[in-house]
């Protein structure tokens, strides 16, 4: 028997029964289709993390505490292990630093007239803001290095912000109520939408020594003062990435005395951060796909049922074609021929219903979604592997049937 | 028409069903058995008598337990599976009671299965359809090459099968109670046709156990408790016991 005669008779097996051929193949189909939209999914949802942590900035490092260190029982370690704000202004002293920013954050109600929004992110922050964040500013000027020095009482408006409090007034100039002081309002920034999660456009821009001074309630300002949980620094070159971090371990080793093997800070780049956050949405990705290809092998338990039915049915047959010169290696390429076709052709919708699908998802915003290539084949080839573990056993039981018993078969 | 050459051979076999630990039953018992090319032979004997045990052993269906078989000059006796089913692919031709066509392909179709399966003859499909409408001409079914067998007669249907058998040029037609499912009409038609082949040189081995059909062959052969009771030449209709 050539390949065009065993495709034939498997193309007869599965045309005969169409609607149960049809069934079976539904199992294959959703399990393909499973696999790669559940991959297209998270691969989206992987791509659309890295965007928004590139958004943030280019060439970033992040330097934090780490969260072993300090606490109650830690006390005397306490200055030495934490972050201040002059570490940051330390760090802007190295060479190759374009900027450095850190954060000390509130939340306050901000008034304008009768305008009043309520719980509004107040971030205290520093000259480079625009700069580091990638967040220039739209209109009058930014928080400049003599606001922080004299604690001035300035403020800069996300534009969603600016626009819910002044509507079509020039908000420059005007003095808003935030919590319990009067600022006035230097800038605005150019609209910036919502990255990494954070909406940019609905804050309020304070400068840090301010937040320290009197958005920081009393019963802790004298703990933790001008402590700082995180500053960021835009290097100036990728190349000098590796140089920068040695700087500012040297740095912060020295203004806290201690040994740079040991420094309670870490310095991760921007790519560190996006392995990280990937990573976690990878694993997820990976568990579902898993998920996925669990539907693929019951797709396949299909396939072997349906196949143990059809090789009962036609026991007859077999014995005729024993009878009449099939051998056991014809037979059995016969019925897995046909397993093979279920699955692949199943495989194959699958393919195409998961692919469409991806599409549709992206299209119509339920899902930012990227076909990976490497899924479809992923998908295809387990459909081809299931039908031939699945249809093997079957094709094996028709293979070796006693052609005498066969034949008598009713 | 016999020639001197033997188409089969049986020597001292038997055939033992093992049923269980500590009963078996023989089957055949040291059953010895000669025929010739061109012979015409019938095999009569009442159901448990053990000729359709021979039958299988002959159509190289089933294995003796000892003995020897030569079919054609080859012992095949003890060959696996897949040499078996090559020796029927390409040395005998079945034609069944119950015809045992395949329901979903045509006339022309079920005759070309054979050549499908067939090792030594590699045939393009162009030949096999010309090989497979001469056949099918042959046994004055011309005009039905692309009926499906539900759209046959049992006379038909057994006429699509005899062709099948001849498709590979076997050296032996063994036919199962070949009249069994026909009305007696057919049945003579049928019997007829196997005359026809028999006339043109083939070897025919027809088991039944019908005597007025038996008597259509030119031995008869009678098996009974294992054993060959009586092999009887057919002179006309007149019986002969063959010492």
């Amino acid at each position: 028997m050539d390949l065009s005669e065993i495709i034939g008779i498997a193309w007869d097996g599965v045309t005969n029964n169409k609607l149960r051929s049809i069934l079976t193949m539904l199992g294959v189909i959703i399990g393909v289709a499973a696999v790669i939209m559940v991959i297209s999914v998270s691969a989206g949802t992987e791509a659309n993390i890295a965007a928004q942590i590139e958004n943030l900035g280019t060439n970033l490092l992040f330097v934090t505490q780490n969260f072993t260190a300090g606490g109650p029982r830690n006390r005397t370690n306490e200055t030495q292990n934490s972050l201040y704000y002059p570490d940051a202004a330390a760090i802007a002293t190295i060479p190759g630093i374009t900027g450095v920013e850190t954060e000390r954050n509130a939340s306050e109600t901000v008034q304008y007239g009768d305008n009043t929004v309520d719980s509004v992110a107040v971030i205290g922050t520093t000259a480079d803001f625009p700069t580091v964040r990638d967040s220039p500013i739209g209109e009058g000027r930014f928080i400049a290095q003599s606001d922080l020095d004299q604690k001035a009482t300035v403020a800069v408006l996300g534009s969603t912000l600016a626009q819910n409090l002044f509507g079509s007034t020039d908000p420059i100039d005007q003095k808003v109520i935030v919590g319990n002081f009067q600022m006035t309002v230097i800038g605005v920034l150019a609209p910036r939408g919502v990255v990494g999660g954070t909406d940019y456009d609905a804050r309020i821009y304070l400068p840090i020594t301010t937040v320290f001074q009197r958005y920081t309630p009393s019963q802790f300002a004298r703990v933790i003062g001008d402590r700082i949980n995180t500053i960021v620094v835009q290097v100036a070159d990728q190349s000098q990435m590796d140089n920068v971090i040695l700087q500012i371990q040297l740095l912060l080793a020295q203004r806290h005395n201690l040994s740079i093997d040991s420094l309670p800070f870490t310095i991760r780049t921007q790519s560190d951060v996006i392995t990280t956050q990937t990573a976690t949405t990878s694993a997820f990705g990976t568990l579902l796909a898993a998920v996925a290809a669990v539907s693929l092998v019951v797709g396949g338990i299909g396939i072997m049922n349906i196949m143990l039915v059809s090789v009962t049915e036609r026991t007859r047959e077999i014995g005729v074609r024993q009878a009449i010169g099939a051998t056991p290696f014809d037979i059995r390429w016969q019925f897995l021929a046909e397993a093979l076709m279920l699955s692949l052709t199943g495989g194959l919708l699958g393919v195409l219903v998961g692919v469409g699908g991806s599409l549709i998802f992206n299209a119509t915003g339920i899902a930012s979604t990227v076909v990976v290539p490497g899924s479809i084949v992923l998908a295809f080839a387990s459909a081809a592997a299931v039908g031939i573990f699945f249809g093997y056993y079957p094709a094996n039981t028709a293979a070796q049937l006693d052609p005498i018993d066969a034949l008598h078969y009713e | 028409m016999t020639s001197e050459k033997k188409i089969i051979e049986i020597n001292d076999l038997t055939k033992v069903y093992q049923m269980g630990e500590e009963v078996s039953v023989t089957a055949l018992d040291h059953i010895n058995l000669e025929i010739n090319e061109g012979e015409f032979v019938s095999i009569m004997g009442p159901s448990g008598s053990g000729k359709s045990t021979l039958m299988n052993i002959v159509g190289c269906l089933d294995h003796p337990t000892s003995g020897q078989y030569i079919l054609d000059g080859e012992d095949v006796s003890h060959l696996n599976k897949v040499q078996t089913a090559l020796i029927r692919n390409n040395k005998i031709g079945f034609v069944f009671q119950s015809y045992n066509l395949l329901a979903r392909a045509t006339a022309l179709h079920n005759v070309i299965l054979p050549m499908i399966y067939s090792r030594f003859k590699k045939t393009t499909w162009a030949e096999r359809e010309k090989r497979a409408r001469e056949a099918l001409e042959m046994v004055g079914l011309g005009k039905r090459l692309s009926h499906l067998p539900k759209e046959l007669s049992g006379g038909q249907q057994q006429r699509v099968a005899i062709a099948r058998a001849l498709i590979n040029d076997p050296v032996l037609i063994l036919a199962d109670e070949p009249t069994g499912n026909l009305d007696s009409r057919s049945g003579e038609e049928i019997l007829e046709l196997l005359h026809t082949l028999h006339q043109r040189g083939r070897t025919i081995v027809m088991v039944t156990h019908d005597p007025e059909t038996a008597v259509h062959a030119d031995r008869v052969l009678h098996v009974r408790d294992g054993r060959i009771a009586k092999d009887e030449t057919n002179h006309n209709g007149v019986l002969s016991v063959i010492p």
